[in-house]
């Protein structure tokens, strides 16, 4: 019999375990369609705010071989007409994890509220984009208010919430705790490692924001380790992202603790496809190894 | 002349800070320059590269010629900051390059049609040299607002001495034919048997291509150009509905059987929010 890549991430069940990462092609219902119809379990929205936003100017990213520097500065089209893509994309039977941004816990409240009834399956809080000022990150380290918003954001909705938690923290288990006993459903991790490129001929910083998130190959111990250490000190499913670029990636993740893995970086490198190369992969190593399940070897390693 | 500008790259993803060699003035509102580059002067007709005004913005811009001294032309047309800081470039002053990207026109042997409007004739100079070195009969269709911004016409003019026809057509009348590119499409369409069109230009006129190509059962490869951030199909910017289709790495250049499919084509395009707007 065939090995089963079905998962269910804290009641957020999926085909299998691979996930689009926040921030990568999901503007338009297009996109999600097309990763979605790509392998993809569940794909995760840009993240959006209230209000609209630009977002930085050019250069937004950085190609640098060993991963991508990315200052973006969370552009997205407003929740009212982002609620749109969301509707088209339920339409056509995609898993939507909707990430959300914001300052203040009502804005969570309103974000959360008006996916769900746009039809999102779940969704990401984002707290953790390493280089805007007011949102994310900034809210990312501060223990309290990730308490404060996870629980405004769980009163107000059915669907699973889930948390993005930066690595560019002291420790990113005691973050991951707090999250945790304010109820969250399940925490993902890493968002991208703060980081900058200067271009030695004319001595500027490459990203017009100077500054950005490293994401790709260079980050995946990294990401492996957070995973690792938080699906050790909490009960709620880890999602493992940060530098997954085949299945071999994706094995070790899972073996880390994680409950799926999301991807992102791997698009640019390896095209598409790679969720369907993954999830083959996947395949193949569970009937070598003789596991039928996925959860039969989630969070292997932990024994060692 | 600075060290990068000799150093051989191989990746096209790195940026290659690089003096500008030449700048040239090709219309009221166009500017041409040439960098030496080995990747970008190996680009095949169609792909674009990104390129970087240090302080300012980074921008992609169709390659305009690519020589075989390894050097590249990009030309420009004035309508915002980065291009205005472009136009304000004199020699020797250096840019940044990335790239080259995205696909490239398919070249066919045979009878083919170019339509190009405006600064769309960039990327169609060398995809007329590469389409005279393998035999083909051209046939381009140049349109114009007015006879001050007869972009590459003579250009044009030069390379079809050899064989091929050129006809243009301006708005006001100003020069050839009084109307757009394709009023003389739909007419030299009937003409004879072609296996191919080309078109780069305004998407308004390229939709009109298309509908003309397809009621004539003629083939199309279409140069779409979109606000491109990444340039390596992760931001999602440059995305087509309803396909998903991302023009910075599975286009710019689209032929008909995806452009068919394409609700986004000729009528929506996505603004730096990522609100679909009206073209």
């Amino acid at each position: 019999m065939e090995p089963v890549l079905k998962v269910n991430v804290a009641g957020l069940e999926i085909s299998n375990p691979t996930m689009l990462a926040a921030g990568v092609l999901g503007i338009s219902h297009s996109s999600l369609e097309r990763v979605y119809q790509a392998g993809a379990g569940a794909v995760v929205t840009k993240s959006i705010g209230i209000n609209p936003r630009k977002g930085y100017p050019n250069p937004t990213i950085v190609h640098l071989g060993f991963g991508l520097l990315n200052a973006m500065g969370l552009p997205n089209s407003g929740i009212d007409e982002y609620c749109k893509e969301v509707i088209l994309a339920k339409e056509h039977g995609v898993k939507v994890v909707a990430s959300i941004f914001g300052s203040l816990p009502s804005d969570f409240q309103t974000l959360a509220s008006k996916m769900e009834s746009s039809g999102a399956d779940a969704i990401e809080l984002n707290l953790s984009c390493p280089h805007v000022k007011g949102v994310g990150m900034q809210i990312g380290h501060d223990p309290e208010f990730i308490h404060t918003i996870v629980s405004a954001v769980k009163s107000v909705v059915k669907i699973p919430v889930f948390t993005k938690l930066t690595p560019n923290v002291t420790n990113i288990v005691d973050i991951a705790k707090v999250a945790e006993n304010a109820g969250v459903d399940a925490i993902t991790a890493i968002n991208t490692v703060r980081a900058m490129a200067i271009d030695i001929e004319t001595g500027r910083p490459l990203l017009a924001n100077k500054i950005g998130g490293l994401s790709g190959q260079a980050i995946q111990p990294i990401a492996l380790r957070c995973v690792y250490e938080i699906s050790k000190s909490v009960d709620v499913p880890v999602i493992g992202v940060g530098g997954i670029l085949n299945w071999r990636d994706a094995v070790a993740f899972l073996l880390a603790g994680a409950s799926a893995i999301q991807l992102g970086t791997a698009i640019a490198i390896r095209g598409l496809n790679v969720f369907h190369e993954i999830n083959e992969g996947l395949k193949k190593y569970m009937s070598k190894k003789g596991y039928k399940n996925v959860n039969e070897f989630i969070g292997f390693s932990h024994k060692y | 002349m600075s060290m990068s500008s000799s150093a051989f790259h191989t990746n096209i993803n790195e940026v290659r800070v690089l003096p500008i060699l030449e700048v040239k003035k090709e219309t009221s509102t166009v500017q041409s320059m040439v960098l030496k580059d080995y990747l970008c002067s190996h680009a095949n007709p169609g792909q674009y590269a990104m390129i970087w005004i240090p302080g300012v913005d980074e921008i992609p811009l169709s390659l305009s010629l690519m020589r075989e001294n390894e050097s590249c032309r990009i030309t420009v047309k004035k309508v915002g900051d980065a291009t205005s800081a472009l136009h304000k470039k004199v020699t020797g002053e250096s840019i940044g390059v990335r790239g080259p990207y995205g696909n490239h026109f398919d070249l066919v042997k045979g009878n083919v049609i170019i339509v190009g409007g405006g600064t769309g004739m960039a990327p169609i100079i060398p995809l007329i040299q590469r389409l005279l070195q393998i035999g083909s009969n051209l046939t381009l269709i140049a349109g114009y607002k007015d006879s001050s911004e007869l972009l590459f016409y003579e250009e044009a003019m030069d390379l079809l001495q050899s064989g091929g026809k050129l006809l243009v057509a301006t708005e006001d009348g100003s020069r050839g034919f009084q109307g757009f590119p394709t009023d003389i499409l739909s007419e030299e369409i009937n003409t004879g048997s072609y296996d191919m069109v080309y078109t780069c230009g305004p998407e308004v006129m390229m939709k009109k291509v298309f509908d003309i190509s397809e009621n004539n059962g003629v083939e199309l490869q279409a140069s779409l150009e979109r606000y491109i951030k990444c340039s390596i199909g992760v931001c999602g910017q440059c995305v087509l509905s309803p396909l998903g289709v991302r023009v910075c790495v599975e286009g710019p250049v689209l032929k008909s059987s995806i452009l068919k499919r394409l609700n986004d084509f000729g009528v929506y395009s996505r603004n730096s929010s990522g609100k679909k707007i009206r073209l």
